[in-house]
């Protein structure tokens, strides 16, 4: 056992976790975030993904204690009260959502490729969502959802 | 028919109500949730694909730290525990029944897919309980297996059930044989193909889990299940179960994390951990991982057919003929005997006017997990035959492959075809010509050239399908084999201030019912989208229905218009007495109840606070309040239809197929919200696109072992992969429903395999290549082009 310290959605938290116990877990089973899920036990599905230290990262493949002292962002912490983030806001116009269980990765992921590239173009869009599944959209509107997502985030800086 | 939804709401792109939890992380799946007291559930599986079960020693697992209760199949025989139920009876040609094997929710006598469930572990923590299971020492006894169809009917292959000669199922046939083998005798052509139907995993991103409540006192029995269809679910349960009354369980479905029909059988895992929380009384949540899922999701597809066709010397097609090896698992799924047959063979005449018909199917019993409903269930399947035997015959005929299509298509409607199902309506022709206009295909050869000049080979595929969508009437289905229950239910509630729950029976797993059934009442009713709930999923509240599966909403929101529809005429009567005017006068608009006979109006908010106020009429002759329910039972299918032209280009260096472009003509009837659909139409397409070039489960011949597992092994779609798609609708109304509507769910994963690998062919020049086009077997095949 080690007492983990995080700040998470910008609050401090101190938790007691088995040495094996992964960021998922902590995040859905102490903290009670559940927004991000766990699709796979490969790594290849993103649907975990969360922001660490500014970059996202797979939360199913990083142990609790590797965090500790980390700042985490899951998707709860991206709306601002009432307000969504502008990429949660260009996923809902673009219809870049079905049954919404990708929906928190993809987002922590395209934030990410935002941050990274800017206004990226289809191409890169695309590459970039190479470690993030869904079975529902077929990535069409999703990809619009990012491309969208990065011209308001723009536009909000 | 009435498809005259004539408001702001319905029939426009408007942007999903649900939309706003799960962008935000507030969604609510079953594994999110964690009961007051709760265990978790592991499983013991069994590492053969065919091994008798000597002995079990729980004996090291029990005393581990956690371990709660240890089940195995033995002690659910002892509880008299029923096998699991295949609800779909069918008879073979010789009139004798199915022959279901045995299913146990836990193997008791032998295990007959690596990764059957053997035993169930519950702990305090989901941890304890999977170090318990791996501590459990199960003695097997490996027997001989075999994952081929072909083989397991063979005379002396391993047999995987006692008293199930050759492995065979069943032996069932449609159509008229006789009448067909005539067609042949006077046809001037005939061709013939010989295809498989890659085996699919359905992979829905949130694994399939359950979480169970027991409450002993009450002997009543709450399941969180994430699954297609919750009130069918409690009916399972209960009836064959008999976990708890049907009145004391209570199934509820939250959101659902995609499904394709991968989350609408009942299997033996659910049923386990059901069993385990009533045994200990305490809830007991079991979350697949995605190595379970990829073992025991029930597969889709897995067909090998022959199949012929025969012509006049004009190329119009004068019979088919079809014989199809349907690989069933190691055993018959909840509606696996359904699928390969009444789902399958009644489509294969697909868009032509065929005059004769016939197909024999023989299921196939082997050592592979269960295969079920996927994606389209049955209906990509016959669309693959027949729109791949057609290209073969226009290769063979030297007609384009679009003319070819365009000189069989079925002209009027309604068409009673060969093979049991009349179709609708439809506008093939107009499909084809707006596909054709979309992929400007007159413009071929120009990019086919310019593909030539970069030393890439391109190909255009055309496929035209048809299928059946929103499964009814009950009358029939019970015919075929089914027990019928085809309807669906809705119940409008309407309370006093004016707001309005609408409670159905069907239930969205990414569909976005509770925006589009909102749309439907919006418009009816007149009042803002914002007033309206829509409650699905929770049998504590619907009570009943069938949920969603087969493109099945428009059978659910045909109850809703229909509840909708008697809360007006109930309306028009209190309107009548608030406008002081006779009841035959009152007309309803807009949300506004109106009479000739006077100047004065009631808006519906004001009819509603007077229904429920029941002081301005009579209460001896209209009953106070404002509920209304309805069930829908649809007089026929729907068919939809669509033309989908598909452009690849090959890489003989490296044999990898890039699809280039994708246009999609599709006629889903009346459509409720465009966007949903185009969104639905995506991911279909891709699911099809991902069939015909990459995804298969292969398991091993020799040890009948799953050897694509994981999504390191399995061909999943990704983002890098798929074109940018170009659609258009063609709409031609269904008159199935009050709505018009057809269905949209299945169609681009059943029309696209057949465009992508005619598109394949068509670029090397071959009558067939199997799917999936993996870039190794089109390198073989560059191979060889090149050679000759």
């Amino acid at each position: 056992m080690a007492i983990i310290a995080m700040t998470v959605n910008d609050k401090p938290v101190e938790i007691d976790v088995a040495d094996r116990t992964l960021l998922i877990h902590v995040l859905r089973d102490h903290l009670r975030l559940t927004g991000a899920h766990v699709g796979c036990d490969t790594s290849q599905c993103g649907a975990c993904t969360v922001h660490l230290d500014g970059r996202a990262v797979k939360s199913c493949s990083i142990l609790a204690a590797q965090a500790n002292g980390a700042k985490i962002v899951t998707v709860e912490g991206l709306a601002q009260g009432e307000t969504l983030h502008p990429m949660q806001a260009a996923f809902h116009e673009e219809h870049g959502l079905q049954c919404g269980f990708c929906t928190p990765g993809m987002i922590m992921t395209a934030i990410d490729i935002v941050n990274r590239h800017g206004r990226p173009d289809e191409a890169t869009v695309r590459a970039e969502l190479e470690g993030n599944l869904c079975r529902c959209t077929g990535y069409h509107n999703i990809v619009k959802a990012v491309i969208a997502g990065a011209a308001k985030m723009e536009a909000a800086q | 028919m009435n498809t005259a939804m004539s408001g702001t709401k319905f029939g426009k792109s408007q942007k999903r109500v649900e939309d706003a939890r799960l962008v935000r992380g507030k969604g609510r799946y079953v594994d999110d949730m964690i009961l007051p007291g709760q265990a978790y559930a592991a499983f013991v599986r069994s590492p053969y694909a065919h091994a008798r079960i000597v002995n079990i020693d729980a004996s090291a697992a029990n005393d581990m730290p956690g371990v709660i209760r240890i089940v195995s199949g033995q002690d659910l025989l002892d509880a008299q525990y029923p096998p699991l139920p295949n609800i779909w009876m069918l008879h073979s040609r010789d009139g004798s029944e199915i022959k279901a094997g045995i299913r146990n929710a836990l193997a008791t006598d032998a295990a007959r897919y690596a990764g059957e469930p053997v035993a169930l572990v519950v702990a305090e923590s989901r941890e304890q309980a999977r170090d318990a299971a791996e501590a459990i020492a199960v003695d097997y006894d490996e027997l001989p297996v075999v994952a081929d169809p072909t083989r397991a009917l063979a005379d002396g292959a391993p047999q995987l059930h006692p008293g199930i000669a050759n492995n065979r199922a069943f032996d069932w046939e449609i159509g008229d044989e006789a009448a067909t083998d005539k067609a042949f005798a006077n046809a001037t052509h005939r061709v013939s193909i010989t295809l498989y139907n890659n085996r699919l995993v359905p992979n829905a991103i949130e694994p399939r889990a359950i979480n169970v409540q027991w409450e002993g006192v009450e002997e009543r029995m709450t399941i969180y299940i994430t699954h297609q269809n919750p009130i069918g679910m409690r009916m399972l349960f209960s009836a064959v179960f008999g976990l708890a009354a049907e009145h004391k369980l209570r199934v509820v479905a939250p959101d659902v994390g995609g499904g394709f029909g991968s989350k609408a059988p009942a299997y033996q895992e659910e049923m386990a951990v059901a069993f385990a929380a009533k045994l200990i009384d305490r809830p007991v949540k079991w979350t697949a991982d995605r190595s379970e899922s990829f073992l025991t999701d029930a597969h889709g597809r897995d067909h090998l057919t022959y199949a012929e066709l025969a012509m006049d010397g004009e190329g119009r097609f004068l019979g088919l003929k079809v014989h199809t090896l349907a690989n069933l698992g190691g055993y018959i799924s909840f509606s696996g005997a359904l699928i390969p047959t009444y789902m399958y063979a009644t489509m294969l005449c697909g868009q032509y006017a065929i005059p004769a018909a016939y197909c024999r199917v023989e299921g196939v019993y082997t050592n592979t997990c269960p295969v079920d409903a996927y994606r389209g269930a049955g209906r990509p399947e016959a669309a693959y035959v027949i729109e791949r035997i057609v290209n073969v015959a226009a290769a063979k005929l030297g007609v384009d492959q679009a003319e070819i299509r365009r000189r069989n298509f079925i002209r009027s409607f309604p068409h009673q075809t060969p093979l049991v199902y009349e179709y609708d309506s439809g506008s093939y022709e107009a499909c084809l010509d707006a596909a054709l206009s979309l992929a400007d295909y007159s413009n071929y050869a120009e990019r086919k050239a310019g593909s030539e000049a970069k030393g890439l080979i391109r190909g255009v595929g055309i496929s035209a399908y048809v299928e059946a969508c929103g499964i009814g009437p009950s009358a029939l289905l019970a015919k075929l084999g089914g027990g019928g229950n085809m309807w669906e239910s809705a119940e409008v509630r309407v309370h006093p201030v004016g707001t309005i729950e609408v409670l159905t029976g069907a239930h969205s797993h990414g569909q976005g019912h509770q925006t589009t059934f909102a749309q439907v009442v919006a418009d009816r009713f007149g009042v803002p989208m914002e007033n309206i709930s829509v409650i699905q999923g929770d049998t504590d509240r619907i009570q009943a229905g069938t949920g969603t599966y087969g493109s099945r909403a428009s059978v659910g929101m045909s109850a809703v218009l229909n509840s909708c529809d008697k809360i007006i005429a109930k309306g028009k009567l209190i309107s009548a007495y608030l406008l002081e005017v006779d009841a035959e006068t009152v007309e309803f608009d807009d949300g506004v109840f109106s009479s000739k006979a006077t100047n004065r109006t009631v808006a519906f908010g004001e009819m509603a606070f007077a229904a429920h106020a029941a002081a301005a009429f009579p209460t001896s002759e209209i009953e106070p309040g404002l509920v209304a329910t309805s069930f829908f039972d649809p007089p026929n299918f729907t068919y939809p239809a669509g033309v989908y032209v598909c452009e690849v280009e090959i890489d003989p260096q490296t044999g990898v197929v890039r699809v280039d472009s994708f246009c999609a003509a599709d006629d889903f009837g009346v459509i409720a919200n465009p966007m949903i659909v185009e969104g639905q139409v995506h991911g279909g397409i891709t699911q099809g696109i991902g069939q015909a070039l990459w995804e298969q489960a292969v398991y091993d011949p020799d040890t009948a072992q799953l050897v694509t597992a994981s999504y390191m092994d399995y061909g999943m779609p990704r983002a890098d992969g798929i074109p940018d798609f170009k659609l258009t609708f063609c709409e031609t109304p269904s008159p199935s429903n009050p709505l018009g509507m057809k269905g949209c769910g299945e169609a681009g994963a059943i029309g696209s395999p057949p465009a992508v690998i005619n598109a394949v062919c068509n670029a090397l020049g071959i009558d067939h290549v199997d799917m999936p086009a993996t870039p190794e077997k089109i390198w073989r095949l560059c191979q060889l082009r090149e050679a000759s």
